[in-house]
């Protein structure tokens, strides 16, 4: 039986505790086609991947490939049907090369045989023998290697070790996995989260080049442009709901937003321009090391004053969790200083530094934001519990006035939980979750907000209600430090934006006076371009 | 929001109550244990009927010929609660920090040593009994401390420091208790009276005011725990070390503390122990008494709160005074051991009825999708 349809998903359901990823669910992706897979964070798009992958297993539902049903129970199933994905996270061995990562798990072999004289077969030839006792064949495999970067035009070094080439160059390793293993549908999950503008611009190139060379491409995203750019058919999904498929030409953003979030969705939020006041924070010469002695943020100067948003940009592991663990008293600094209303905080204990005024909204709640198994109210008085307000001087805790402030503060911050100001924090969502961490540190008194990756993970109503809590604590004078891998993020909350690249505050610039193509280019570790047209 | 909680609230079945309430599913996970060892004792061709008997006798009494009650069995059963929940409130202290306390034996080998050296070696006063409980809790709390800082301050894993400091406090106590007036190789001289604890209620049982020691003990490990803001920072610091220390929670000092006070529990268990017991003269330790390593198995049970921490220890000196009166009714005492062992095993079905739990979950939210 032969079908234009490469992939046919039909019916499929998929539900985990408390949850339903997946409900029933069909996506159709014609052969040669390249079909975007659009939803929120959490609208079920990377489990109906896991399923197709053979990562889990659906409770429900049928999948075709070319017209055959299947049953993929693992992803060595889904490699022998010719099915690939490219991780978000990419899973290479960072010691090992290029030719190496790829082979991983299905070593070309030659027979020992041949390990004296010339060999007898066919050394181009990927595997020409089979058995247990067998040589290493690194030759033929950096050849097939080589082809295919030259085909598809990735220009990746066979020999190259994953450590020394950059995030796009890995990326383009994962992709040419896909290839090594003849994979005829490759599917990329969130490909751009990790690339400079200018790197996005080359995926896309890549992917029309293996769409002209007759791969059959899913992309995972809930990024409109991309889909606008490269994507000829769209289907979205919703809360784990199938809500349609379009031709992606017909559609504009807007609508496709529409689509995705089931209601009209406001892309900027308007803000008053800033007053900027006295300066808060002011960091000099900081530079901060890992455990192994490397320089992970080096001499990094910049200041936060009264009533504006610092951005921070860059693409994630330029140096911005050192940074922040290193205004937060979480890993010493090795050089500089960072003073907070003129006075020096370099070495100053954490407890310290939220007496004195710092509000922190940490990149990642679960580890660092909140305790799961504490309640909401326990949660919300983890910085000031053994202050005045909750503890008498016998060090005895007033649970019930912790409960009435954490009642107050579920209202204000509009908190979804099952049992009141008694939930515990792991069994609230992850919108919940950070809505509880910025009510709390909101509520402290401070000077100072330093927020990371607020919306990370987020649905689009969260976003937009934590965006819009950010820009009112910079109008009631606060001064806030904003550090995100969104770009749009930072382009459309912060009055001036600095951008790190490798560790280094590469330039800092007002808003409106730079384009994200400029900071792209900062991004990646290029000099800005007004450095340089300085130089000619 | 109140009226909102109403409306959220589920009706939930008894299935529901039992797969959520930690307590219920420690009760069923003994009585599993029990009827485990019940089916065995048939299975050998002994009389389970006895086993029960026994069990009741120890935890009830007994009446006698002239028709009288003897309380003994019962005055026994919880003078042997006492080293069981003290040692259990150490591993469940540590628990509830996020520590692991394998130390109980070793610091319940110094509470002892040291409680015996001052009441030999210093001249008996009135209420010596009180600066023996007080040095050996202290001793203690330095034995289980000095792990706490070596994991604070140089990640020394408190599982390996704990069982070697273990071997150390024993051999050690041995090498002190040799040298103190009047020791052979298995005891040493007699203990002055005014070391010795009071006994009480029933004077044919070695039930003496440990007992109430150790019920002040268990307030005490609630009221640090759930009221006071040390206990706060304690359980955050065991929830979540990283989220806690980013609150400006000072992890480091905590794990040394909980590591402190989860021995002084110990500490005071050891000279219970001795200042109680039936013999009133020091002992010279050859082997360890295994009241550390029971501990861990009572704070499992008991689910690291000091209420069941408690009713564990008690079921656990019950099984231990119900050996003696097993062998005179043609039981093997080692049943008990059994027993034991099987209730630690099944506590793992917890985790199982996590598995049960979450099948229900997704039943429930597949059956409220599909209306």
């Amino acid at each position: 039986m032969d079908s234009e349809y490469a992939i046919e998903m039909l019916g499929i359901t998929k539900t985990f505790p408390g949850i339903i990823a997946n409900d029933n669910i069909t996506l159709r992706v014609k052969r040669n086609e390249i079909h975007a897979l659009l939803g929120e964070n959490g609208a079920g798009k990377s489990t109906l991947m896991s399923v197709l992958f053979g990562a889990y297993a659906p409770d429900g539902g049928e999948i075709r490939i070319n017209g055959n049903p299947v049953r993929i129970k693992d992803p060595n199933v889904a490699t022998e049907l010719g099915i690939g994905m490219v991780h978000q996270h990419f899973k290479l061995v960072h010691n090992y090369t290029v030719t190496e990562n790829i082979v991983l798990g299905r070593e070309p072999r030659r027979s020992y045989l041949t390990f004296f004289g010339k060999a007898r077969g066919d050394e181009t030839k990927v595997n020409p023998a089979r058995g247990r006792f067998s040589l290493l064949s690194m030759a033929a495999a950096e050849k097939k290697v080589r082809e295919l970067s030259d085909r598809y035009g990735l220009s990746v070094d066979p020999r190259a070790r994953i450590e020394d080439i950059t995030v796009g160059m890995q990326q383009r390793v994962e992709i040419l996995k896909t290839l090594y293993s003849d994979s005829d549908i490759i599917i990329f999950d969130e490909p751009t989260a990790v690339l400079t503008p200018q790197e996005i611009d080359e995926l896309m190139d890549i992917i029309r080049r293996l769409k002209s060379e007759g791969k059959t491409i899913i992309l995972i995203t809930h990024k409109l442009k991309e889909i606008k750019a490269v994507a000829e058919k769209c289907s979205v999904l919703r809360r784990g709901k199938y809500i349609g498929t379009v031709d992606v030409a017909d559609v504009s953003e807007q609508e496709l937003a529409t689509m995705m979030v089931g209601r009209p969705v406001v892309f900027e939020i308007e803000k008053k321009p800033a007053e900027p006041g006295d300066t808060v924070l002011e960091v000099k010469d900081l530079t901060v090391c890992d455990s192994q002695g490397t320089q992970k943020v080096k001499d990094c100067s910049f200041f936060v004053r009264k009533g504006e948003i610092l951005g921070i940009a860059g693409i994630d592991g330029n140096g911005q969790t050192e940074l922040l663990h290193a205004l937060w008293g979480l890993c010493p600094v090795h050089s500089g200083s960072v003073l907070f209303n003129g006075k020096d905080i370099t070495r100053m204990g954490i407890r310290e530094r939220v007496e004195a005024g710092i509000g922190y909204i940490t990149e990642d709640r679960q580890k660092y934001g909140i305790v799961q198994g504490m309640s909401i109210s326990e949660n919300f008085a983890l910085k000031n519990y053994y202050t005045p307000v909750y503890s008498s001087k016998l060090g005895i805790i007033d649970f019930t006035k912790m409960t009435r402030d954490a009642e107050t503060a579920i209202d204000e911050f509009d908190i979804r939980c099952g049992q009141g100001a008694q939930t515990p924090g792991g069994s609230l969502s992850g919108g919940n979750q950070q809505k509880l961490a910025v009510a709390r540190e909101m509520s402290m008194v401070h000077d100072l907000l330093i927020v990371a990756q607020p919306t990370r993970g987020l649905d689009v109503g969260a976003i937009e209600y934590i965006r819009r809590r950010i820009l009112s604590e910079r109008d009631a004078g606060k001064a806030v430090l904003l550090v995100s891998f969104e770009l749009d993020e930072i382009m459309n909350l912060c009055d001036r934006i600095a951008t790190i690249s490798k560790g280094t505050i590469v330039g800092v610039s007002n808003a409106g006076e730079i384009t994200a193509e400029e900071i792209g280019l900062m991004m990646a570790g290029v000099k800005s371009a007004k450095e340089e047209s300085d130089e000619q | 929001m109140s009226s909102n909680e109403k409306t959220l609230k589920p009706r939930r079945s008894f299935i529901d109550w039992f797969l959520n309430s930690n307590g219920a599913t420690s009760v069923a996970v003994v009585l599993l244990g029990f009827l485990v060892a019940i089916i065995l004792v048939a299975l050998v061709g002994k009389k389970p009927g006895n086993l029960l008997r026994s069990l009741l006798i120890s935890m009830v009494g007994q009446k006698n010929n002239r028709g009288v009650w003897n309380f003994r069995y019962v005055g026994e059963t919880l003078a042997y609660s006492v080293p069981f929940v003290l040692t259990g409130l150490t591993m469940a202290f540590a628990c509830r920090v996020g520590l692991f306390n394998i130390g109980g034996e070793g610091q319940y080998v110094v509470g002892m040593t040291v409680a015996q050296a001052f009441a030999l070696l210093v001249k008996p006063f009135p209420g010596m009994w009180i600066a023996c409980l007080l040095l050996a809790t202290l001793c203690g709390a330095l034995w289980g401390g000095l792990v706490g800082v070596l994991k604070a301050k140089y990640q020394v894993s408190e599982v390996v420091a704990t069982i070697m400091l273990n071997y150390v406090a024993l051999y050690g106590s041995r090498l002190i208790s040799l040298n103190l007036p009047g020791a052979n190789t298995y005891k040493t001289g007699p203990l002055p009276s005014q070391a010795l604890l009071q006994k009480f209620l029933i004077p044919t049982s070695n039930l003496n005011i440990a007992f109430f020691i150790m019920i002040f003990a268990c307030v005490v490990y609630w009221f640090i725990m759930e009221k006071t803001r040390l206990g706060f920072g304690f359980r955050a610091t065991g929830l979540n070390k990283e989220a806690a220390r980013c609150s400006g929670i000072n992890v480091v000092k905590n794990i040394g503390l909980a590591m402190a006070i989860s021995g002084a529990f110990s500490g005071l268990a050891g000279a219970c122990v001795l200042l109680g017991g039936a013999f009133t003269s020091g002992r010279v330790l050859s082997a360890q008494d295994g009241y550390g390593f029971m501990g861990i198995a009572v704070a499992l049970v008991g689910n690291n709160t000091a209420v069941g921490t408690f009713i564990a220890g008690i079921l656990f000196g019950i099984l231990k005074e119900a050996q003696s009166i097993m062998q005179t009714m043609d039981i093997p005492k080692e049943i008990t051991y059994i027993i034991q062992g099987l209730i630690v095993v099944f506590i793992a079905l917890r985790s199982g009825l996590e598995l049960i739990k979450q099948q229900r979950a997704k039943a429930r939210v597949r059956k409220e999708a599909s209306k």
